[in-house]
C-alpha cells in the first residue's frame, strides 16, 4: 500500500437525550436547599455517620437510612484544587477551585465549589460557608459555591 | 467437558414489579429493591455474600461503569469483588452464568448476580445501534426491530407461518404475565384481533407483537452445597449452562432458525440428560423480543421440528395447561427490562422449580430451562432443577 491512498475516516456523532430520576433522597436533600436554604444529611443507623450528599443505602454497613439531620452551611476544606482553564460546561467563570469540604456536623465528604483562587488565600483546613443561589432552580448548584469564613 | 468442582444452586430471588417508568426511585435505589428481597428471600446478611457481579448496557442510561455506583449503594459489594457482565440482550444470562461458575468453580462459596435496566431514561435503539460496525451497519441494519422484522419476513415465507399464529404467541404470554405480580404488561382479556389491529411499527411487526422497554432489577443469590444446605431446604440446582455466540454480518446468514439456541441447548440437553426436551423439561422460559420469535425458537430449542413452531403453539403445547408451558412469566413479551431480562428467565425457571409460582405455577415442575438471546443473535442456555446433579 502507498502513502498517496486515501486513508478514510468516518465521523460519528450520537445524540441521546437522557433523563436521570433524582430519586426521594436528592429531592428532598435540593428541595429543602431551595426552600430554607438548609442543608440536610441522613444518619446510618448502624455506624451513626451522617451521609451527605444524602443517599439511601450507607455503602459500608448496607443499611437503608431514614433519619434526616440537618448539618451546618459551614465547613472545613480538606482538599482543593484551582479551576484556571475554561471550557463551556464549568458552572463558574475560572479562575476558581474545587474543594473537598467537611460540612460540620456531617461524616462524609462534600465536593463543591469554593469561589477563590489565589492559592495564597486558600489552605487545607481552612473554613469555608455556603453561598445559595437567590432563584434555586432544583439542582445541586442551588448551592452557587462555598466562601472563606 | 470439565466436570465443575461444586453443585451449586438458586438460593435467592429477587425483583421488582417492572415499570414504563420508575420516577420515584433513582437507578441504585431501584436495583436495591431487588437485591434486598434476594437477600430476605436466602436470609443472607450483606456482609455474607462473597462476590457481586451487576449487568446492565452502558450505552442505555448514558451511565458507565454502573458497578462503581450501582455494586456499593445497591449491592453488598464494598470492598469486594464486584464485576460488570454487559452483552446485550444476553447480559442477564450471562450474568447468571457468570455467577454460577464463579461458585461452581470453587473461587466463591456464595455470589449475588443482579441485572437491571431503566429504558425510559435514555435511547437503548441508541445504544444498541453502537453495537454495529460503524461503516457497513449503522446507516442500514443497525439496532434491534428492524433485524427482528426481517427475521419473521423471512421465517414467515420459509414455513408458512401466519400474523394469526405470531399473535396467539403475544396472547398466550400476556394472559400469562396476568398471574404474575412483578410482570410490566398484564393483560388478561388481550384477543388475537386487538394484537392483529395494533400499529404496524417495521412490517411484518405490529406494535403487539413486539416486547416494551421496561424498568426495573432482578437479583439472584448463587450458593454451593455445604452453603445451600444452611440456607434452604427448597433451592434450585444448576443442571446444566451453555453459551453460542456469533457474529452474523448484515444478512449473510440464515437469521430465524437461530443456529446458536440449537447448538447451545443441544450441549445443555446432554449435559442435564435430556433425550426429549417436551417430556423432559416441564416448563421452559425462553427470551422472545417478539411474537414471532417465539415460533421460530421452539423451533430451534427442539420442542418441535423446524417449521413447526406454529402447530406447536395450535396444538396447545406451550399452553399453561400443555405438556410444557413456555413463558408462564409472561415471557419477554411482557416484561423487558434489558440488563435484567434474561436473568427474569432464570429466576422464573427457579421460582416454578422451588414451587413458588403461585397463580401461574406449572404442577410437579422438575426441570425448568431458561434461554437468553441477544447481542448478534446468541444464545445461552440454564437448565435447573429440583435435585442435585450429584
Amino acid at each position: 500500500m502507498t502513502d498517496d491512498i486515501e486513508k478514510k475516516v468516518y465521523r460519528g456523532r450520537i445524540k441521546v437525550p437522557y433523563k436521570h430520576t433524582g430519586g426521594a433522597y436528592v429531592e428532598r436533600f435540593i428541595t429543602e436547599i431551595g426552600k430554607s436554604n438548609k442543608i440536610l444529611g441522613v444518619k446510618c443507623p448502624k455506624c451513626n455517620k451522617v451521609h451527605v450528599p444524602p443517599k439511601m443505602i450507607c455503602h459500608e454497613c448496607f443499611e437503608k437510612m431514614d433519619e434526616w439531620v440537618e448539618v451546618q452551611n459551614q465547613g472545613i476544606v480538606k482538599g482543593f484544587t484551582v479551576v484556571t482553564h475554561s471550557t463551556p460546561i464549568m458552572p463558574l467563570e475560572p479562575p476558581f477551585a474545587y474543594g473537598i469540604i467537611k460540612l460540620d456536623g456531617a461524616d462524609t465528604d462534600f465536593v463543591h465549589i469554593i469561589k477563590e483562587s489565589a492559592p495564597e488565600k486558600l489552605r487545607i483546613g481552612m473554613k469555608v460557608k455556603a453561598v445559595f443561589k437567590e432563584n434555586p432552580r432544583k439542582r445541586i448548584l442551588d448551592i452557587e459555591y462555598f466562601e472563606a469564613i | 467437558m470439565k466436570i465443575p468442582k461444586h453443585d451449586v444452586a438458586v438460593v435467592g430471588i429477587g425483583q421488582t414489579k417492572f415499570r414504563s417508568k420508575r420516577r420515584d426511585v433513582n437507578i441504585p435505589e431501584m436495583i436495591y429493591e431487588a437485591v434486598k428481597m434476594a437477600l430476605d428471600d436466602a436470609q443472607l446478611e450483606p456482609k455474607e455474600i462473597d462476590a457481586v457481579i451487576i449487568g446492565n448496557m452502558d450505552h442505555f442510561e448514558g451511565i458507565n461503569f454502573s458497578e462503581l455506583l450501582c455494586g456499593i449503594e445497591a449491592a453488598p459489594g464494598y470492598l469486594k469483588p464486584v464485576v460488570k457482565v454487559a452483552t446485550g440482550g444476553t447480559t442477564g444470562s450471562s450474568l447468571a452464568i457468570c455467577g454460577y461458575h464463579n461458585v461452581a468453580s470453587g473461587i466463591y462459596n456464595n455470589v449475588l448476580v443482579v441485572g437491571w435496566e431503566k429504558l425510559n431514561e435514555g435511547g437503548a435503539t441508541t445504544g444498541i445501534i453502537t453495537a454495529f460496525d460503524p461503516v457497513w451497519e449503522r446507516p442500514s441494519l443497525a439496532g434491534a426491530l428492524g433485524p427482528l422484522a426481517l427475521m419473521a419476513g423471512m421465517y414467515s415465507a420459509k414455513y408458512g407461518i401466519t400474523p394469526e399464529q405470531a399473535a396467539k404467541v403475544t396472547v398466550k404470554n400476556r394472559s400469562n404475565a396476568a398471574n404474575n405480580p412483578f410482570a410490566h404488561l398484564q393483560m388478561p382479556n388481550i384477543t388475537i384481533d386487538y394484537v392483529m389491529s395494533s400499529q404496524m411499527i417495521s412490517y411484518p411487526l405490529r406494535l403487539h407483537d413486539c416486547c416494551p422497554q421496561s424498568e426495573g432489577a432482578c437479583a439472584l443469590i448463587y450458593a454451593n452445597e455445604q452453603e445451600t444446605k444452611k440456607i434452604t431446604d427448597n433451592p434450585a440446582w444448576v443442571h446444566a449452562v451453555e453459551t453460542a455466540h456469533y457474529y452474523t454480518f448484515g444478512t449473510d446468514d440464515k437469521m430465524f432458525d437461530l443456529p446458536t439456541a440449537t447448538i447451545a441447548s443441544k450441549k445443555a440437553y446432554k449435559k442435564a440428560g435430556i433425550s426429549n426436551p417436551v417430556k423432559d423439561l416441564d416448563v421452559a422460559e425462553i427470551y422472545e423480543p417478539t411474537s414471532w420469535s417465539e415460533l421460530s425458537w421452539t423451533e430451534a430449542l427442539g420442542f418441535c421440528k423446524p417449521g413447526e413452531g406454529g402447530k406447536l403453539l395450535d396444538e396447545e403445547i406451550t399452553q399453561m395447561s400443555g405438556e410444557l408451558p413456555v413463558n408462564p412469566s409472561g415471557g419477554v413479551l411482557s416484561t423487558n427490562p434489558i440488563g435484567a431480562t434474561a436473568l427474569v428467565r432464570v429466576a422464573e425457571a427457579a421460582i416454578q422449580i422451588m414451587g413458588r409460582g403461585e397463580k401461574r405455577q406449572v404442577p410437579d415442575v422438575e426441570k425448568a430451562l431458561a434461554m437468553g438471546f441477544g447481542g448478534s443473535l446468541w444464545t445461552e442456555i440454564m437448565i435447573l432443577g429440583k435435585n442435585p446433579m450429584r
